[in-house]
């Protein structure tokens, strides 16, 4: 088959590869129709995960048709049409069973990779590097995926691709965003990064009921994507304008009451932080750039919470902890647990509530991959969301 | 563990000579100093002249300079750990690291027809008797009681490990899926089989590092069901070994707590189990990988695979042109059929 495959930092081709095969009994082989480029694909394309190695295949979005299924799948046939989530989860385990499926107990076999940068190991994870289990990735014409049993979503065939490719991660990333700011009535939420995942998180906040949604980002393309389809009320170019100052006139001087980092670690900036980020990155003093984590902090309003969807890999520096401790901000966190989002999710776009199709901007073939990273990177030609079909 | 295991026994004439000067601890401290010398002058020399050094060992020096000086680095760092810490068999085992590596250098430059494979010889000669003086300097710092590690810990006995995983099962299931020890190879990696010879005695059957593999009996010494499982080599076992399981009702409806107590001589003491760390079988990680496989087992229902993990060593996150056998054993020996077992 042809699939994506890392070849180094900023080089990713599509090669001939084997086809996978059913290594367990409860893996499906899925014949992938439509897989997409996330943001945080850019972070493993620029090298800033470690344990990536030359040759994986990459990509963790996808979907398509059920091929073969091992013998201990029930619940799938061959021909049926699935979205995959993208934390392998085992549904057995303590953190299965509590809903948590991005720390599945079972399905990293590099387990003790992880635990060594980060004391416990998360859950597997398709095409995301060797601490995640060095699974090969969904931008390929087929995937195995492993507890098929489990993770897959069964979708109806009213629903076209683009409508609900984006339930295998960024649009419950972005939901699983909004609700960890436990919305109230009258809540103004202020979301950091209008890429594909920070759309989500703005539609989501509305959909959960907050009052005004602020959307924070450099690219007016993206910005405009956010007011015009995803519903924010205000949007703030951070190169144009004071975030802190536009936030506390938004609010009157209280702060946002949630605030959403949608960035993670490779944020930018043209605070001198940047510059500081940016120099201890490249000298591997710190792994990850903190900038738009620490404006969100700093931000919040009193007694706030502070919720972080943006991928962070590895250590951060200046860390504003005092501000965090002192006013009583809570900050939550976590890869998206996709699988307890698939159902409702699904019932919002059937109910017509979301089209989650609005962030597509380029459609592609899956041989144009490494067109679609390099574009996505540099924000060519106004690019969200690259969709890749086989 | 480290007082359980360091306990000082009033009876041993040979313990109080060791303790005494003159004894075994300190020759290995005089040697332990003679070999951070000789460290030191040996890395000022690979990095000052590596080009003349290398000619020396009969390769070509333009070409290795690079070489020589990252070794000449290393020797130093060596050296100066060997003379200044409290604990120097670590950098001991440093030296028997770097020998290998040197002696896996060297190996490699007999293949290139541009060096010289009479220096090459003698050189490699060379390595190989410093490799005999650190292993001898390091048995000697163990013996005087220098190294100690929590968790793995290596001793006069050999080497233990304890390591512990909840899994959420009852205690009756994981007892009793442990006690069907023929389910023992389905988790731990190294063993290729074990054969229940009757209700007390076993035999057991393990892949060693190189290629070999290692046989001995064991048998129960002590057993409470649901509870724990204790048992040791019979007598002139090849690796003597002995160990404990205990099965714990774990808090919160959480499950078992498994917690495994191993001891363990390697084939050749401390050093089989240097060597076998030297190729990524380290026993405390080999241990913990076994019990996260009997969790996959007991949860899942079988060895929990990925497109990488099916290979021994690294491989790139995409499927294989075959499916290695120990996966596919993995896949055809289902949970469904085994549960006869529980």
């Amino acid at each position: 088959m042809r699939a994506t495959c890392w070849e180094g930092k900023r080089t990713v081709k599509v090669e001939t590869v084997p086809d996978p095969k059913i290594l367990n009994q409860r893996d499906a082989i899925v014949r992938i129709t439509s897989t997409a480029i996330c943001g945080s694909d850019l972070h493993l394309y620029n090298g800033f995960v470690p344990t990536m190695e030359r040759g994986d295949i990459l990509g963790h979005e996808f979907m398509g048709e059920v091929v073969e299924v091992g013998r201990a799948v029930k619940n799938l046939s061959v021909g049926d049409r699935v979205v995959v989530p993208f934390p392998i989860a085992c549904g057995n385990c303590t953190m299965c069973q509590r809903d948590l499926f991005s720390l599945c107990e079972n399905s990293n076999p590099n387990q003790w990779l992880a635990r060594k940068l980060w004391g416990h190991s998360p859950a597997g994870i398709y095409g995301y590097s060797h601490l995640t289990g060095g699974y090969a990735g969904g931008q390929a014409e087929y995937a195995r995926v492993p507890f098929a049993d489990v993770g897959p979503l069964k979708v109806p065939s009213g629903l076209a691709d683009e409508q609900v490719l984006f339930l295998s991660d960024i649009f419950p990333t972005g939901y699983m965003g909004a609700e960890m700011c436990d919305i109230k009535q009258g809540d103004i939420i202020a979301v950091w990064g209008a890429g594909p995942v920070g759309q989500f998180a703005i539609a989501s906040a509305k959909l959960l009921g907050a009052e005004r949604v602020v959307a924070i980002d450099r690219f007016p393309y993206r910005l405009r994507m956010a007011k015009e389809k995803a519903g924010a009320t205000d949007v703030i170019n951070y190169e144009e304008t004071s975030v802190s100052e536009a936030l506390m006139e938004l609010t009157a001087g209280r702060g946002p009451d949630s605030c959403i980092d949608a960035v993670g670690m490779e944020a930018h900036g043209h605070h001198p932080m940047y510059a500081y980020d940016r120099a201890k990155q490249a000298l591997m003093l710190e792994t990850d750039r903190l900038l738009a984590l620490r404006e969100a902090i700093h931000a919040c309003r009193n007694g706030g919470i502070v919720s972080v969807i943006g991928v962070y890999g590895g250590f951060i520096d200046k860390f504003p902890m005092g501000s965090v401790m002192n006013r009583s901000l809570t900050i939550r966190t976590g890869q998206c647990h996709v699988q307890r989002y698939l159902k409702p999710l699904l019932e919002r776009i059937e109910r017509g509530e979301i089209d989650p199709g609005f962030v597509i901007t380029h459609r592609l073939k899956l041989e144009d991959a490494p067109r679609g990273y390099d574009m996505f990177l540099h924000k060519e030609d106004g690019c969200e969301k690259v969709v890749l079909s086989t | 563990m480290t007082s359980a295991t360091h306990r000082y026994d009033p009876a041993s004439a040979e313990e109080r000579r060791r303790a005494g000067n003159g004894g075994h601890a300190d020759d290995g401290e005089r040697l332990t100093r003679a070999l951070g010398v000789f460290s030191i002058g040996l890395g000022l020399a690979q990095i000052l002249v590596p080009r003349n050094v290398a000619r020396a060992i009969g390769v070509d020096g333009d070409a290795n300079q690079k070489t020589v000086r990252a070794v000449g680095f290393r020797e130093i760092a060596t050296g100066v750990g060997l003379l200044t810490q409290q604990r120097p068999s670590r950098f001991v085992w440093g030296r028997v690291t770097g020998d290998a590596m040197d002696l896996a250098l060297l190996g490699r430059a007999f293949n290139s027809r541009r060096n010289d494979h009479g220096r090459l010889a003698a050189a490699t000669a060379a390595v190989a008797g410093v490799t005999i003086l650190d292993i001898v300097a390091s048995r000697r710092l163990i013996r005087s009681g220098d190294d100690v590690t929590i968790g793995t810990s290596t001793r006069r006995q050999g080497i233990r490990v304890r390591k512990a995983i909840t899994i959420k099962r009852t205690p009756e299931e994981v007892y009793r899926f442990w006690r069907h020890l023929e389910n023992l190879p389905r988790f731990m990696a190294h063993l290729e089989a074990v054969r229940v010879l009757d209700d007390r005695r076993s035999y057991w059957k393990a892949h060693a590092p190189l290629g070999l593999t290692v046989e001995w009996t064991a048998e129960i010494v002590e057993e409470r069901p649901n509870e724990l499982i204790s048992w040791r080599s019979v007598e002139d076992s090849q690796v003597p070994n002995s160990g404990t399981v205990r099965f714990v009702r774990a808090p919160g409806d959480r499950g078992t707590e498994v917690h495994l107590d191993i001891r363990y001589d390697p084939p050749a003491g401390a050093v089989g189990a240097a060597i076998a760390k030297l190729f990524g079988e380290e026993p405390s990680q080999q241990v913990d990988g076994d019990l996260r496989r009997l969790k996959q087992v007991l949860e899942t229902g079988e060895v929990v695979h990925s497109d990488s993990s099916i290979h021994r060593g690294p491989h790139p996150a995409r499927p294989p042109e075959e499916v290695p056998s120990q996966a596919a054993h993995g896949g055809s020996r289902s949970f469904a059929s085994q549960r006869g077992g529980f």
